[in-house]
């Protein structure tokens, strides 16, 4: 709409007509107080302290409910605004209960500012105050009602934004009140959004409430280690005698690619970090058979010592290295190099939930073909072809969602399940389980494969017809399915694509190059020849084995040592214990898993809430981790990899190049200079940071990534300061045509579990056992 | 919907529930009537009722609650058999209504919202009626009775008690 | 039952045909009934809306917004469906008028019904009763079988090629559904919490289709201003307030009932010669002249023409056209608790002020009379109540406070002599205020 110009507090601005005086306001820096206002949600003016004086008009109005007009004068701040927010909040705390010093929202409630604000000091309430005693209404979620100032936020990011419609109104007047859609209890998603987003203490989490002051924490933006969609999530930490723990997450400064939006998981489910059983000192098999605590010396000595010899003797090909979802970029590029040129073994590979390296190939010279998670808020049109995003992608599906609500998005939904979005579909269509390939075709316009119906019809018809879409496909696609989507998608406009992969890195560990026949970027191992001159040693050039060929060589006794970090390959792949006799095994887990049960050295490792560095959401967007939490006696997997290469006799500033980029000291904020690396590194480690310009400086790795894999060569700038960058995905040199195996193995997560690590995590237990409706039977997930 | 055999109902009720949600725009407009006259016929609305009514209009049970508990002439809970309701309001109260309503608390041995042992009456102070201009009045159920006085209530009250013996 | 009383000064219009047994639609075509929507059809949507304009009728609801020029805010085009809506569910407390209505003319709400929709183009009526009216629901339903019976209403009425459908509907008890954006949201069967407007309405209103929401009396007036004509109906009554209204005169009088009054009847007249004064020779004390909502006038106050313009000027408001007579034995604070209990009770509680302003003014009040009150007690009551006026989401919070206000700055000293324990000065039980708390 045109723009219009209007004068606010004396100051003219300039609005498209239509946007609203709040929103006006708040772009122009003047700040227009509000309970109920919420951007993105409909709107309500119940709490009234939004009013304004609009000149002409003859009572205050709320400018959450005002456009903005042409030569509209506006005063925010007079006499008269101040003394209807003033009583606004004197009635609300009439009955409001003056528990802030016990208030888990005390220190950061809206309606404890705005009493500060405006002066509402004095107490003229001396009726007898209701009291009502606190209700559980889910694990996760708890009420206290009389601190509810009814802004009904929580009713509306539950039903607008989740689409789960669990909270409402009931009664009337003065003892209206929020009401659980299952009279005394929530039957939903858990996913808390309605506790991030309540001005006051009414609604408090199962985890957080009662535990700390909201200042006594620091709180560091990083990525969530669950699914694959990345989303920023800021945790509360604290010290503790032990280390730094998380005590709560949460997404309330909205800075990430998931803007408002964080689900269980994210927002709960870091409580693995603090489970009884995590290891913190490293394990030797003894000779009584069974893994007693050794010294970190001694583990990393016998370890190298025993990975030395069978690379001397048997040669690189003997051993196997299986990487991990969940560390970061620099971790998993790392744990490549070291197993190409030091173990000098190409047997490298990692559990692959999605076939990034067809998608890759598919979309090889493509320029601008990948959709990151952003574009699905903002997409016209979005073909959704199987996956379940409400319980694998959580923030995928709100972004849909949202771009429903407020683009009018149209979502095209064909899926062989009963997927929540259809909810949100113009148009739907079922498919057999094993049909999505000869759908592909039939949308194509090749017509036979797939059993056409009207609606089929339809439905191809009215794809056929946007001028711009978004494919995101699950892993139902694999090899050269994805290949002939991608080549459907490009007959079409403008078409971007995401491909859904299950975990936090994913994407990353497929990047990195943690693939038995494909070095970081996608490069074959046939054609190394940049990476042999940067590494400054000979790549071993023939593809090695993938994860199911090395675990049946373990079976045939042909791998003599198996190195395993951050993944449970014992579980997710079902591997018979005896299979493993004859291979020595090395674990690094936070856990004793069930691979980790069978090794004869186990490290004790630090999870992604502990370590910094950048991990790939299976969007293709880049972003970086930052260290919140520590736990004494545990050490992130770059530095454990360092250390053993160490311990094997190569020199850590080749494997680990620091000094070497220009960009190496970006994100360093203080200290250092150059030969103070060491002093540095003594001070940041004390501080619970990660070293600079050592050999265990992630950021020289990423230096090195950005010099080999010319996806990664985006802004560091932007990345270093929390946001995300997304790749530029068509630089890749994959050959297309190759025909490789996909080896693909969904994890089957649902919106309560998380692999091995959810099994850590208390909350998400104490949710699935809570939970009868919304669980489907999921296998024991492993990873 | 049709008829169903697993109504609560009964059946002249569930056929007129049947036309009614077809009568509005949105089968949803039906909903407060329903409640209304599901309630006139089994006493209040039972979770049975609540259950049956939601599948009717197609809601689900907690926004069903979330509407009822809004609309004070809905209830959850059984009355009598005849609910005196008893406006005090201005006008009422001008002539007499609370005088009336503290009457009724006697005659019938039971507070506001009470039902008297043997379930033939509830009593309720209410808002206005309409009867300001007949006033003091009290509804019995959906009757109206107007110009009171605690006498005439007496004999009103005998009357519905007669009615309740047949 | 309701009987219309009847006085020399009164004009039948609207009650013409009151206690004729006009409920039956033979007894209504004989009292000149469906005459005037067949004049309607006749003249067309625009010749209707002058028509109106020139009635000077305003709504009867109580804001008194001139009929006419609400109507013809309705966009001519639409892709939605345009409604016609009667509200009925009269609750404003000292208001018993629509029922008399329904009571006695239910035909006429009908026929005025279809008039406003040949104006806008609508083509269906919904009339939405309060729950307590169940006996007029059935007199409604029963009049409109008939007049479909008769084909006036349902496909290509009168012959006209015009369809018009019309159904009954009962609210449950909610006073704020009189709110006409909460009783499209009661209609659509949602809680009856008001919308937020713009847009108003006659734009988008129930199930998003332009809709007229008028008041049951305002409605049933239609078809006499088509009767008598529109120039004619605005020369009964004063200027910008054309013809007659019901007034309900009710509390401490000598003939309480319903008067069908020109518009600017004076009061004082009203009460002493109408209504037959105050009983037992007893003094006036305070008048609420146009239902609870509005603020009191005192004894010397009340020579003024009833009409929206001149009670405005005296401070207070015409209102739904209750008019409450209260004598000297009245205590002013008992009555300002028993008007804040009702507001308090029928908050929809949606927006703060109102909601917890109610809650917070009745239970000082509650206090306060019952001897509990403490000097500041009596500026705090007309705080809250003046930080509620004019903040609230709807009306209901102006409601409560205006009177609130007045009564406080009018009857000070009464509220004074509830203070330092003394209670209630006048004679009232403490079981009372049991009642009362």
């Amino acid at each position: 709409m045109a723009d219009v110009t209007f004068t606010v507090d004396g100051k003219k601005l300039t609005a498209p007509a239509g946007t609203l005086l709040i929103d006006a306001c708040r772009a122009a820096g003047i700040e227009i107080p509000a309970f109920c206002y919420y951007p993105g949600l409909s709107l309500q003016a119940a709490c009234r302290m939004c009013v304004v004086r609009v000149e002409k008009m003859p009572k205050l109005q709320t400018a959450c409910t005002t456009a903005v007009t042409e030569g509209m004068v506006v005063s925010t701040e007079t006499d008269e605004t101040k003394q209807a927010r003033k009583a606004t909040i004197e009635l609300l705390l009439g009955n409001h209960p003056l528990d802030c010093p016990v208030c888990d929202a005390g220190g950061e409630c809206e309606l404890q500012d705005m009493t500060f604000k405006y002066g509402a000091h004095e107490s003229k309430y001396v009726e007898t105050k209701q009291h009502r005693e606190e209700q559980k209404w889910s694990p996760v979620v708890y009420f206290d009602r009389p601190r509810c100032i009814l802004c009904y936020r929580c009713v509306r990011v539950c039903g607008e934004g989740m689409d789960v419609w669990a909270l409402g109104v009931e009664n009337r007047g003065v003892t209206s009140v929020i009401a659980p859609n299952e009279k005394d209890h929530l039957d939903c998603e858990e996913c808390g959004m309605c506790i991030d987003i309540c001005p006051v203490g009414a609604l408090t989490s199962g985890t957080y409430r009662y535990k700390t002051r909201p200042w006594e924490m620091n709180h560091v933006g990083t990525v969530c280690t669950h699914c694959g969609d990345g989303c920023k999530t800021t945790l509360g930490v604290r010290p503790t005698d032990d280390g730094v723990e998380i005590i709560r997450g949460d997404n309330r400064d909205k800075s990430g690619i998931n803007g408002d939006f964080l689900c269980i998981k994210g927002r709960y489910a870091f409580d693995f970090a603090n489970h009884k059983d995590r290891l913190t000192k490293p394990l030797i098999r003894q000779a009584d058979g069974k893994l007693a605590p050794v010294s970190w010396e001694q583990a990393l000595d016998f370890a190298a010592k025993k990975l030395g010899e069978i690379r001397d003797s048997r040669g690189g090909n003997a051993i196997g290295v299986i990487g991990s979802n969940r560390t970061t970029n620099e971790e998993t590029y790392l744990l490549q190099k070291f197993a190409r040129t030091i173990l000098r073994t190409n047997n490298v590979d990692h559990h692959r939930t999605a076939d990034y390296a067809a998608f890759a190939a598919a979309l090889k010279g493509h320029a601008g073909r990948e959709a990151s998670l952003r574009d699905f808020l903002s997409a016209r049109a979005i073909l959704l072809l199987g996956n379940d995003p409400t319980n694998q992608h959580p923030a995928l599906a709100w972004q849909v969602r949202t771009n429903v609500r407020h683009n009018r998005a149209r979502i095209y939904v064909a899926n062989h399940a009963e997927v929540k979005l259809r909810r949100q579909a113009k148009a739907a269509v079922d498919l057999p389980a094993d049909a999505y390939a000869s759908f592909v075709e039939y949308l194509a316009g090749k017509d036979g494969g797939f059993e056409a119906n009207d609606t089929s019809a339809a439905f191809r018809d009215a794809i056929r017809q946007e001028e711009s879409l978004l494919v995101a496909f699950g892993s139902e696609f694999r090899g050269r399915d994805i290949l002939v989507l991608v080549d459907f998608g490009l007959s079409l406009p403008n078409t971007k694509f995401a491909c859904l992969g299950d975990y936090a890195n994913s994407r990353g560990a497929a990047d990195m190059g943690l693939l038995p026949d494909l070095l970081p970027g996608y490069v074959p191992v046939t054609a190394a020849a940049h990476f042999a001159e940067e590494y400054g040693s000979a790549l071993p050039t023939q593809p090695g084995l993938d994860l199911v060929q090395m675990l049946d060589a373990a079976g045939r006794g042909d791998l003599s040592a198996l190195y395993v970090v951050g993944s449970n390959p014992a579980t997710r792949y079902g591997i018979d214990p005896s299979a493993l006799k004859n291979t020595f095994l090395i674990v690094q887990d936070m856990f004793l898993t069930e691979t980790a049960a069978l090794a004869d050295v186990v490290f004790p490792a630090a999870n992604l809430y502990e370590k910094t560095g950048t991990v790939t959401n299976t969007y293709g967007d880049l972003q970086l981790v930052k260290k919140a939490a520590d736990k004494s006696g545990v050490r992130t997997d770059f530095e454990i990899i360092v250390r053993l290469a160490d311990k094997l006799g190569a020199d850590p500033k080749q494997l680990v190049p620091f000094g070497k980029g220009v960009r190496a000291d970006f994100g360093q904020t203080r200290g250092a200079q150059s030969g103070e690396a060491d002093r540095h590194a003594v001070w940041l480690a004390a501080n619970h940071l990660e070293p600079k310009l050592s050999p265990f400086d992630p950021f020289a790795i990423l230096d090195e990534i950005q010099r080999l894999v010319p996806a990664y060569d985006v802004p560091r700038l932007n990345l270093l300061t929390g946001n995300d960058e997304h790749l530029k995905s068509e630089l890749v040199q994959i050959d297309a045509s190759a025909d490789r195996r996909d080896l693909v193995l969904p994890s089957n997560d649902l919106l309560y579990t998380s692999g091995t690590l959810g099994r850590y995590s208390a909350k998400l237990t104490e949710v699935v056992e809570s939970h009868t409706i919304l669980m489907k039977p999921a296998e024991a997930a492993a990873d | 919907m049709a008829t169903e055999t697993t109504t609560i109902f009964s059946p002249e009720l569930a056929a007129r529930f049947d036309k009614l949600v077809t009568q509005y725009p949105v089968r949803r407009s039906a909903l407060i009537p329903m409640l209304l006259y599901a309630q006139d016929e089994v006493g209040y609305l039972s979770p049975a009722v609540i259950a049956e009514v939601a599948v009717r209009v197609g809601i689900k049970e907690s926004d069903v609650l979330s509407v009822l508990s809004y609309y004070s002439l809905l209830r959850t809970k059984p009355a009598g058999k005849f609910n005196v309701q008893v406006c005090t309001n201005i006008c009422c109260m001008l002539r007499g209504g609370n005088e009336l309503f503290e009457h009724c608390k006697k005659r019938l041995g039971v507070g506001n919202k009470g039902v008297t042992p043997d379930g033939v009456f509830s009593l309720e102070e209410v808002e206005c009626i309409g009867a300001c201009s007949w006033a003091p009045a009290v509804q019995i159920n959906y009757d109206f009775h107007e110009n009171l006085t605690p006498e005439s209530m007496d004999s009103l009250l005998e009357d519905y008690r007669a009615k309740a013996g047949k | 039952m309701a009987f219309l009383t009847t006085h020399p000064d009164v004009v039948p219009l609207i009650s013409y045909r009151f206690g004729k047994g006009a409920t039956s639609i033979d007894k209504y075509l004989e009292l000149d009934g469906y005459k005037s929507v067949q004049k309607a059809i006749a003249m067309g949507p625009e010749a209707i809306i002058t028509e109106m304009k020139a009635s000077g009728l305003r709504g009867r609801g109580g804001a008194g917004f001139p009929t006419g020029l609400k109507w013809s805010f309705v966009p001519k085009q639409s892709a939605k469906p345009k409604y016609v809506l009667v509200n009925g569910d009269e609750s404003e407390p000292a208001t018993c008028k629509d029922r008399l209505i329904f009571e006695h003319d239910p035909h006429s709400v009908i026929e005025g019904t279809i008039i406003a929709g040949l104006a806008v183009g609508a083509k269906m009526g919904f009339i939405y009763l309060r729950g307590e009216y169940r006996y007029l629901l059935k007199i409604m339903e029963k009049a409109i079988d008939e007049a479909y019976a008769k084909g006036f209403l349902g496909k290509n009425i009168f012959g006209s090629g015009i369809d018009f459908e019309a159904i009954s509907h009962t609210g449950a008890g909610a006073y704020e559904v009189g709110e006409e954006s909460a009783l499209m949201e009661s209609l659509e069967g949602k809680r009856g919490i008001p919308r937020i407007r713009p847009p108003f309405p006659a734009v988008v209103g129930l199930y998003g289709g332009p809709t007229i929401i008028n008041n049951a009396e305002t409605l049933a007036t239609v078809p006499h201003i088509f009767r008598i004509g529109g120039a004619e109906y605005a020369k009964l009554g004063t200027e910008r307030n054309g013809g007659t209204r019901l007034f309900c005169l009710s509390g401490h009088i000598e003939k309480p009932g319903v008067y069908e009054l020109p518009m600017g009847y004076n009061l004082k007249k009203m009460i002493y010669d109408v209504g037959g004064g105050i009983p037992g020779g007893k003094k006036l004390k305070a008048v609420v002249p146009g239902g609870s909502s509005t603020p009191v006038l005192l004894p010397e106050e009340i020579d003024i023409g009833m009409d929206f313009d001149q009670v405005g000027k005296a401070g207070s408001m015409l209102g739904s056209g209750g008019v409450v007579m209260l004598d000297e034995t009245v205590c002013m604070v008992e009555f300002a608790l028993r008007t804040m209990k009702f507001y308090q009770h029928e908050s929809c509680g949606w927006c703060i002020p109102c909601r917890e302003g109610t809650d917070w003014l009745k239970k000082s009040l509650t206090r306060l009379h019952a001897g509990g009150g403490v000097d500041k007690d009596i500026d705090n009551i007309k705080y809250l109540a003046e930080n509620m006026l004019g903040r609230t989401f709807c009306p209901l919070g102006d409601a409560a406070a205006m009177p609130t206000i007045a009564f406080v700055q009018k009857f000070r000293k009464e509220f004074e002599d509830h203070l330092d324990g003394k209670g209630c000065p006048y004679h009232h039980s403490l079981e009372h205020e049991a009642v009362l708390a």
